[in-house]
């Protein structure tokens, strides 16, 4: 999506919203391409962190000390 | 609880898309860590209940979910009870979902119904089934399908809104964008 114009958005005769909706169906499928992409780059970012340390220690301690889930840090 | 060691090694491969998908309901990496230790807590603790050979993402994901909406509910009372304190809170911490570059599409998905948003990031992100996506969100396929669909179409006119306000002052500039 590039910005051809230089006119400062100013409205040019012959260019009313005839044809508005056509137009906005057009853009929401292309806004719809790029939402995607955007939300599976979100979440990816994400998982590429990969498993933090804290998630590691704390599965070892599960499989260790079992059902001591009463560790909270009430600090 | 002994805990089979293939089981619990799935379980940590499955850590990182956890926190994708509690980072992707919560926008805030704070309460996603807290949602995932809470989720694998649950897990262990119930692991009798999950049937092996069964889709673990999906029960861990579903462990997720449900706790997610619980606490969301809570969390609402709280919101109401500190007069929009908490969504002040979430506003002030734009950095937290990572890049800055989200932030349009966060403000975007926090404005769907949870049902909605859920079902767009396990369809369109976690890369589950319509089917699989059903069984974590205990509705069915069609309702998937419906609230999916709901939710893109909702969210690219939000983001068509705030477009047009970022770079195309006027209905003008929008229709040469797309003509281009």
């Amino acid at each position: 999506m590039t910005m051809t114009d230089d006119n400062g958005g100013k409205p040019r005769p012959g260019g009313g919203p005839k044809g508005r909706d056509v137009h906005s169906v057009k853009l929401n499928r292309e806004i719809q391409g790029q939402l995607g992409d955007q939300l599976r780059q979100m979440y990816n970012d994400v998982v590429s962190q990969g498993v933090p340390d804290k998630f590691v220690d704390l599965l070892s301690k599960l499989e260790k000390g079992g059902s001591d889930d009463s560790e909270e840090s009430s600090a | 609880m002994n805990v089979d060691p293939q089981i619990r090694d799935e379980i940590l491969k499955t850590v990182p898309n956890l926190r994708a998908f509690a980072v992707s309901l919560s926008g805030n990496v704070d309460r996603a860590d807290d949602l995932v230790q809470e989720t694998l807590l649950r897990a262990f603790a119930k692991i009798d209940s999950f049937q092996p050979g069964t889709n673990l993402s999906a029960w861990l994901f579903t462990i997720l979910r449900n706790q997610f909406r619980s606490e969301y509910r809570k969390r609402r009372r709280e919101v109401e009870d500190a007069d929009g304190k908490y969504s002040d809170k979430l506003k002030s911490q734009p950095e937290q979902i990572g890049k800055i570059e989200f932030s349009e599409l966060r403000r975007a998905l926090d404005k769907l119904p949870d049902d909605q948003r859920e079902a767009l990031i396990l369809v369109g992100a976690s890369g589950f089934s319509y089917e699989e996506t059903a069984e974590i969100c205990g509705c069915a396929v069609g309702t998937v399908k419906s609230r999916v669909n709901r939710a893109r179409t909702r969210l690219a006119e939000l983001m068509a809104i705030t477009g047009a306000e970022d770079f195309a002052p006027d209905e003008m500039t929008r229709g040469v964008l797309v003509d281009s």
